[in-house]
This record gives structure tokens, sequence and C-alpha cells, in this order.
């Protein structure tokens, strides 16, 4: 079950016909991964409840922003803490279309790929040029200074209000009593299994393995005749546009864009998210969201269930997330995932296999490369 | 011509708290490879802790001094229980713990101190310099603010350039298996590094607290800053950090006078997009070539 969305495996394909097998292989496997998660994600939806529901949609906008995450920082080595930012250009650019232009909602969902795949090439091409700190520096002041744009012009973005968009309305077919949020998690959804599909597919192919080698080694990549900066951009544009896409639909679910919703505690929380959840995985990305979407109601419910004083009650679920934060990675250095993988035995101890190894050297170009 | 002038030393007394904030960076980058964003909760802490002392003994000294000295515990005790296990390892997991820690301290000083910002005195009057029938926009606390982050920043050039000690840490941070052949301590270097860097931060906490008040984010923004002065000046040099957060802080002060603090951030991200490109390792940066 892990196997499949592991992005780090490798597949020593070597004659060109055992590579069109494997191809063939990767795609009916993403393909079958699709499938399974429709039909969970489908039962799923029917069987909770509307504040679930909408938890489930939550989870699935998110879902999407962090495989792109992952597949920049798990399989080229970049470091982004900007990746709020590029979620608010895909929410802010669903909201014009759907509000201003009444656009319907898939070619909006797919104009804001364009939109921050657009935006990812221009931050892409600089973060190319830069390492470890140096681009966690650049990407930290893109968080910062891109959603001052939505105050600086509130005729076009609203200002701090941000912009409103009408709720989609489930079709009626499904009958006039479907619930709103359980035809969000269905938009959610489908947007998740669309990143799934791709992301798989991507992660297996030529591309992915281009990745993989400008992460573990720039020089020996380019010998090979990669040209470094442009797969870093590349695997830039490709994670901004899960991330465009990743806040389209947040702005469907929560039917509001707002600059409130993208400061900078979203990007950081997206980076915690999937070093937590596990680093360049699907499975990974989907612990990270699970860990977004559940923890707040969570350590909430439990700080109210115990008669605090306001002050202690008000702090007590940040203090449990930042508790979470520092335990989760010094006991699971390899995040859920890796410690999952560990402990169902599916650990293959091989030199390209081990989720060890693939974490040490996914991180190894935010800090290494620049000492 | 008077507003000019206003903006450039209002920039200077603010870009000074950005260099003393990317001071600490900078020492604990060169200590142990590590960016350290708890580094504002950690200064938030030890105003916090300053601001009780001055309210229960009334002595602003008393204050001063316990802050700085229990910013060298905090150091020390960061690195001894957190840092140290993941020193050495993924670097993202080193940003985790730190982001981590930050979130855990400004959630315990709101249960402590609650999240409504106070007030907190400054150390000298706050009342502009009168020249000439004008009132600048540069108080005898702004002074003392500047001349203390020289005074540091010339200190911890002396302690890396001329002193025993200082030789040994530099030894620790970039050889560390040959210094510790050589008989250093290097783990002990390497608590000595995060004490004095929150030394610095502590104090940097101090001297900006009277304009932005004590509360568990209110460092938030003076954190950013700092990291992004770390950042254009270089994180492994410390005179980087200074001429990065004076920079810093006369381009945010112009902007926010000329054309409005909401465009600020904006302004700190061309600044810096704009000097990594031409340098992508910041102002300072020395080695050009990157190791495999």
């Amino acid at each position: 079950m892990s196997a499949p969305a592991d992005m780090g495996a490798h597949s020593g394909a070597d004659s060109a016909s055992s590579f069109a097998r494997l191809a063939r292989g990767t795609m009916a496997r993403s393909l079958g991964l699709v499938l399974l998660g429709g039909v969970v994600l489908f039962l799923a939806s029917e069987a909770l409840d509307s504040y679930n529901d909408l938890q489930l949609a939550s989870g699935a906008y998110y879902f999407v922003a962090l495989a792109g995450l992952t597949v920049l920082t798990g399989l080229s080595g970049q470091i982004s803490l900007g990746h709020g930012a590029l979620m608010a250009v895909g929410a802010y650019t669903v909201a014009l279309l759907v509000g201003n232009e009444q656009w319907a909602l898939v070619p909006a969902l797919a104009a804001a790929v364009v939109v921050s795949s657009l935006v990812g090439i221009a931050v892409g091409a600089a973060a190319s040029r830069l390492r470890g700190p140096y681009l966690a520096g650049a990407t930290l002041a893109f968080a910062i200074g891109l959603p001052a744009l939505a105050e600086e012009y509130p005729g076009t973005f609203g200002g701090a209000n941000g912009l409103v968009i009408e709720p989609p309305t489930p079709p009626s077919w499904l009958g006039a009593s479907f619930p709103l949020e359980r035809w969000e998690a269905w938009i959610a959804g489908a947007g998740a299994l669309v990143v799934v599909f791709l992301m798989s597919n991507l992660a297996h192919s030529g591309v992915g393995r281009s990745f993989r080698a400008v992460r573990d080694d720039e020089i020996a990549a380019s010998l090979c005749g990669l040209h470094v900066g442009r797969v870093q951009t590349l695997a830039f544009v490709v994670s901004a546009a899960c991330a465009g896409l990743g806040g389209g639909l947040l702005a469907v679910v929560l039917q509001l864009a707002a600059p409130g919703a993208f400061e900078l505690g979203l990007s950081l929380a997206l980076l915690t998210a999937i070093v937590l959840g596990g680093l360049g995985s699907l499975l990974g990305a989907i612990w990270g969201a699970a860990v977004l979407v559940l923890l707040p109601g969570w350590t909430n419910d439990l700080a109210h269930s115990f008669s605090l004083s306001t002050k202690v009650s008000a702090n007590l679920p940040l203090a449990i997330y930042g508790f979470v934060l520092i335990v989760g990675i010094l006991i699971w250095p390899t995040g859920i995932q890796g410690a999952l993988r560990r402990i169902m035995g599916l650990v293959r101890r091989s030199p390209q296999g081990g989720s060890r190894e693939l974490d040490k050297h996914s991180t190894s170009g935010s800090g290494g490369a620049s000492t | 011509m008077t507003r000019f002038i206003d903006l450039t030393l209002n920039g200077i007394s603010t870009g000074a708290v950005y260099a003393a904030v990317a001071l600490a960076l900078v020492l604990i980058w060169r200590a142990t490879r590590i960016v350290n964003f708890a580094q504002g909760g950690m200064l938030m802490v030890t105003t916090f802790i300053a601001s009780s002392v001055i309210g229960s003994s009334g002595s602003y000294w008393l204050g001063f001094v316990v802050a700085l000295a229990s910013g060298l515990v905090l150091g020390a005790l960061v690195e001894l229980t957190l840092i140290r296990r993941v020193e050495g390892g993924p670097p993202l997991n080193a940003v985790i713990v730190a982001l981590g820690l930050l979130i855990l301290l400004e959630a315990g000083a709101g249960m402590i101190w609650g999240n409504t910002p106070k007030s907190f005195p400054p150390a000298f009057s706050i009342r502009g310099y009168e020249v000439g029938g004008t009132r600048l926009l540069f108080s005898p606390n702004d002074t003392f603010t500047v001349l203390v982050v020289i005074a540091v920043a010339a200190g911890l050039a002396a302690l890396f350039r001329y002193t025993a000690l200082g030789l040994k840490m530099r030894a620790a941070a970039l050889a560390p298996e040959v210094a510790r052949m050589l008989g250093v301590r290097v783990g002990r270097m390497f608590t000595l590094g995060w004490a004095l860097a929150a030394f610095v931060g502590s104090l940097a906490g101090l001297l900006v607290a009277p304009s932005v008040f004590v509360g568990p984010n209110q460092f938030d923004p003076i954190l950013v800053f700092g990291f992004t002065a770390a950042v254009l000046g270089g994180l492994d040099s410390p005179p980087g950090a200074v001429v990065g957060g004076l920079i810093l802080g006369l381009v945010l002060s112009y902007v926010s006078g000329y054309e409005g603090s909401s465009l600020v951030t904006l302004a700190a991200l061309v600044v810096l997009v704009a000097v990594l490109m031409i340098r992508p390792g910041g102002l300072f940066s020395t080695s050009k070539e990157r190791r495999v």
C-alpha cells in the first residue's frame, strides 16, 4: 500500500523494454491509486456529517498544496517558506474569475494553476540561483511580501477583507437536500485525486529522476547533461502549480480569499506538515494534511475539556502543536511515513531504497550545499 | 530635508535592532549551521522576564541585566536539550524543531503573561533631540540603541579575532573533527555559541521592546527582518549582519516614510531578491566555490 506512492523508490530500469513496461506499470498503478482514493473519499464523504465533510475538504486542499511542496523539497531538494503566498495566488485567481467574471469552477481552477505556474517560473528562476538558508530567506520574504499587494490594491483584491465568492451549487441530479459541504469535499477531493495521479506519475518518470539527480549531486547531474537551473525551476513550477490549485480549492471551500488566510504562518505550517508527515512521499503529504486539519480541533477540545483559566486554555492548543512538532521530529526523524514504514518492516536497506537515506539526501540541498 | 534626515536617523536605529537579531542568527549559523527560527521566541521570553523584574523591583537596569543573563542561560539550555539532538542531521529537521520551539515559547508566554501586549520602559528619554528649533526623530534612547549594538558587534569581532576562546569557537565550527583532535571541547563551543547568540538576541529584545511593546507575537516581524538582514549580509559574516541590518533599516524607513507602511514587506522582498541575484551568498559572502 505504501510502496506505490513512495516517490523515493528507485526502479532499476536499464533497458528500454523494461522501461516501457515500468512506465505502463506506473501508469496503471497511479490509476489504481486514484480509483482506490476515489472510492475511499466517496464512502468517507457519505458517512461523515457536514462538519467533518468540511474538514475532509480542507484536508484535500491542504494535501494538494503539500503534494507540490513535497515534490519540491523531497524530490528536488529545494526549500520553500513561501508556498502560502503561492496558494494565495491561486485563491485570488479563482475568487476574481468566479466572483467578478462569472467563470465556471473548473476553468477558474485551471486558470489558478496557470497563473500560479507563471509566478512559479519567476520565483523558481530566482530560486535556482540560491541554496539552503538563502533560498529560505528569499522565499520567506516572498511569503510576507506578496500578501501586502492585496492591501495595496484594495480596489482589485478587496483589501484586508478579501474577496467573497458564491458557494458552489451541487448539481440538481444529486437531489435538493444534498449537503453543500459534501459537494465541496467532492470538488476538493477530485482536485486531490488529479494531483495524486499526476505527481505519482511524475515521480516515477524521467523528470522525477532528473529532480532526484539534481538533489543528490548537482555536479554529477550536470555532467549527465542535465541543466541544473532549468530542472530546479521546473520543480518549482510543478510545485507552484499544485500550490495554486490548493489555494484555488481553498477559496472554493471557504468561499473567501483574504490576506489573513495566507500569512507567514500558513507557509510555515505547510513546511512543518511535509517534514512531520514524511518528506518526499505522497502518503507523507496525506499524514501532513491530516495533522494540519485534525490537530487544531483535537487540541481545542482538549483545552476546553479541563477547567483552565482563559490565559492557559487559549494558548494550550498552540503549545501542544509546538510540542508535537518538537517531539515528533525528535522521535521520528523521517516523519510519520518513515516511522510507519519502519514499523511495517517495509524498509529494504538497499543503497537506494532506504527511507532514512532518502531523507538525508533530500534535505542536503537546504543547508549542506552552501557550507 | 528634515523629513529625509528624520527617516535616515529612524532607519539607523531600527536597522541597529535588525543588525542585533541578525548577529544572533549569524552566531548560531556559524556555530551549528542551523537557522534559529526560535530566536524571536527566545528574545520575547527574556524581554518578558525583564518586564516582570522591572515591574516588581522598579529598577530598569536590574531588569536589563537579568534579561541578558537569562538569555545566556536560555541559549545554552536550548542547545543542550533540543538542538544537540538534531545537530548534524537533516537541516530541515533542525528548522522544524526551532519552529516548534518558537510556537511553544509563544504559547507558554501567553499562558504566563497573557496575550495582550504590554508597554515596556525605554532606557533613556524617547523625546527627540532639538536642533535649531526642530525636534528630530532621534532620541537619547536611539543613541543608546545604536551605541550598544556597535559595542556588541565590536566585542564579538574582537572575541573571534583576538582571543583563544574565539579561535576555538571558529575551529569548532569550521572543522569539528580536527578541532576535537586538538583538544577543543567542540560540544561546549556549540553551547557557548548558542548562549552568546541568545545574549545578543535578548539585547535586541530589550532595545526594541519600548517601540513594539511586549507580547507573545510582538517580536515576529523583528525576527523576519533580522533573518532578512542576515541573509542580505551573508549568514557567515558578522560584519555582513550589521551592514545588512542597517541597509534594511534604512530602506524600510524610506519606503514606509515616503510610500506608506503597507509596502514595507514588499520592499524587503525587492531588496533581498535584488541583492541575492547579484550575490547569491549575500553581500559579504567569502567562499565562491561550493563543496561537492
